[in-house]
């Protein structure tokens, strides 16, 4: 294994990242303010649909990863309604989600652009690399600004009162209440959020990583994220460096699967399960430190 | 509690499940027309395709036995507390278990056995972490529905694979392979045995011990170890008994489905009934005979699906409308949003 092939798996880690790293902070967030959200894999799956058609109807990548942000904010609503403000299971909506994001983006892609199963991106939809090494390995931009804003939320949940009311309504929202804070406002607005960073990182697997829709485009992602912001100890910052070893993971199989002298040694099978194997054992071993906020999941409703 | 009580506690649940349906139906059609389809069309089509005809009807029927399986899995789970989303992988354990052991003695007591006793035993590692380690068992599921997805794949393709047609695993003997109920249709023995397996889960949750020590943990799981109940072990309980029932929904998919009596190639044929199942428990409200009802509805979209992609909706439709229909159950006290402004029409004091 020569420095080429380093540099290459590294480039391929830091890609892989991006939406997992997204997709946790955000839920991160979610969590911090008490709501359980598992339908990030449908966010993704539709936020990458219409992301890319927002990027060719506009002709540009990052009109994409507005159209994302705009799909992420429509599903989060849903969610955060039914569970902010209903009352509801937190987890069911999610499966509901989950399942039209896999039914609405293979059906989509036939209704739309009338071919099945995927369609390939234009380039001019497409966000440029910031950097491009001679085998076409490349860096997005979006790597730098994903870790930036995992350390701006880290601050902004951590450092700030507007971060430490977040925290209070999932950790205690009947204190947060009784102090005048309006608990159903800041949990919709965390879902919000984190449904539009989920929404980014879905069309960002469209209009910039992969530069394809298929019907399995998140590809489990959105689950992984979940994996990982439990990894985290519900911590953005050690969300980054989760999202860095199951992206290294989730690039690795797929290294294997496609090189020549690799494949047919290992079963590619095998190491296709690695990201979720390690996201397991990695579960198992921190979730005696990791608590999760008190009132997660829980629906608040005033006395 | 008089019967006619009984019977109002029944009648809610169901009216809100027939909205939620309704509901699903009305944005499904609200889709397809905006996509530029006829939505009338396309239902007409997938209700005929679904119940017109003995074979339609006996496809229905066949679609929802392992529908009805996986629903199981999901609802013991709930009914016990528990988010088991687990079924997706059991299933394809469940299908490999009835091809393997087939092979070698050919009995359809043999393939079912070996499907239920590895779907028990793949439902354990998330029983354990859950109980030992406390690690949220939809996290859990969900990873081991990958692992099992990518080692069933491999052992379809590099052990069981079938030297006569690459697409396809070798296939379940003839002699082990579940007995036709209609002739000349896909209706096998497996739908009795997935309508039986809903009784005895129903026997065992509301008139045993084992039962009700579950269903008490998934109450109230503090007030239920005050009374004497382990619920770590209604836990591990809860775990096996929707892997045996997850497992036997991937041997009758195997031993119970004409024509090809194999798993075939990218597990297509055994793929998603566990996610399906889901939605069926939900609309089923997790009660075992509701989930008989709600798995045949089920089973109507995916037999209906063909004759739907003949208007030229895309097949995929069926889920966009699963999707919102759970989604729809999901709103607490569906109901009561909806009777609210009829109230108001009504000029009804309250």
């Amino acid at each position: 294994m020569n420095s080429l092939m380093v540099i290459s798996l590294l480039l391929g880690a830091f890609s892989a990242m991006v939406p997992i790293v997204l997709t946790s902070v955000g839920a991160v967030v979610s969590e911090r303010a008490g709501v359980v959200n598992i339908g990030y894999e449908g966010i993704l799956m539709l936020s990458a649909f219409f992301g890319a058609i927002f990027a060719e109807i506009f002709s540009s990548g990052w009109m994409g990863l507005l159209g994302g942000a705009i799909t992420g904010l429509f599903l989060g609503a849903i969610h955060g309604f039914i569970t902010v403000y209903l009352k509801g299971d937190h987890v069911i909506p999610g499966i509901g989600i989950n399942l039209i994001g896999y039914g609405g983006v293979a059906f989509g892609i036939m209704a739309y652009w009338g071919t099945a199963g995927q369609h390939q991106v234009p380039e001019y939809a497409q966000i440029q690399p910031l950097w491009m090494d001679t085998f076409g390995d490349s860096l997005s931009p979006l790597v730098p600004i994903t870790i930036a804003i995992a350390v701006v939320v880290w601050w902004f949940l951590f450092k700030t009162p507007l971060g430490l009311r977040i925290r209070s309504v999932g950790e205690n929202p009947e204190a947060a209440d009784a102090l005048g804070i309006n608990v159903e406002r800041y949990r919709f607005g965390a879902v919000l959020f984190a449904s539009a960073l989920s929404g980014i990182a879905g069309a960002y697997l469209s209009v910039d990583w992969l530069g394809t829709v298929t019907k399995q485009i998140a590809a489990g992602r959105g689950f992984i994220a979940l994996a990982n912001m439990v990894f985290s100890g519900w911590n953005p910052l050690m969300a980054v460096i989760g999202g860095f070893i199951f992206g290294f993971f989730d690039n690795l199989s797929f290294y294997i699967q496609t090189n020549p002298w690799l494949a047919g040694k290992v079963p590619w099978q095998f190491v296709a399960t690695l990201p979720y194997l390690v996201t397991l054992i990695v579960v198992a071993g921190i979730i005696g430190k990791a608590r999760p906020p008190k009132w997660d999941g829980r629906p608040y409703k005033r006395e | 509690m008089s019967f006619l009580e009984s019977i109002k506690d029944y009648l809610r649940p169901f009216t809100e499940s027939v909205l939620a349906i309704l509901i699903g139906a009305f944005i499904g059609a609200l889709i397809m027309h905006l996509s530029g389809y006829s939505a009338t069309n396309a239902y007409v089509s997938l209700i005929k395709g679904a119940f017109f005809g003995l074979s339609n009807f006996a496809e229905t029927l066949s679609k929802s036995t392992p529908l009805m399986l996986t629903a199981l899995t999901f609802a013991v789970g709930a009914r016990t507390g528990l988010f088991n989303i687990g079924a997706e992988g059991t299933v394809y354990f469940g299908a490999i278990a009835a091809v393997a052991l087939t092979q070698f003695l050919p009995n359809p007591l043999v393939g079912i056995l070996a499907a239920m006793t590895l779907g028990a035993a793949w439902a354990l590692p998330a029983a354990l972490l859950k109980v030992y380690r406390g690690v949220h068992e939809v996290i859990s599921t969900i990873m081991l529905n990958w692992i099992a997805f990518w080692i069933v794949n491999w052992l379809s393709l590099s052990i069981l694979y079938n030297p006569k047609d690459p697409n396809s695993t070798l296939p379940v003997p003839p002699s082990a392979r579940l007995p036709l109920i209609v002739p000349n249709t896909s209706l096998s023995l497996g739908f009795v045995l997935a309508v039986l397996t809903s009784v005895a889960i129903f026997i065992l949750m509301w008139y045993t011990r084992t039962g009700f020590e579950l269903r008490a943990s998934g109450y109230n799981s503090l007030a239920a170890k005050y009374g004497g109940i382990n619920p770590k072990r209604s836990a591990i309980w809860s775990f096996v008994l929707g892997g045996i029932t997850a497992g036997l929904a991937g041997a009758v998919l195997v031993m119970g489905r004409p024509p090809g009596y194999a798993i075939t190639q990218g597990m297509a044929n055994i793929y998603g009934y566990g996610f399906d199942g889901i939605g069926v428990a939900l609309v089923g409200r997790n009660h075992p005979l509701g989930i008989i009802f709600a798995a045949i509805l089920f089973g109507a979209l995916n037999a209906g699906t063909t004759a739907m992609q003949q208007t030229g909706v895309p097949l995929e439709m069926v889920k966009i409308v699963e999707g919102i229909i759970i989604v729809a159950v999901a709103v607490p006290g569906l109901l009561n949003l909806v009777e609210k402004p009829f109230r108001a029409l009504g000029g009804e004091q309250k």
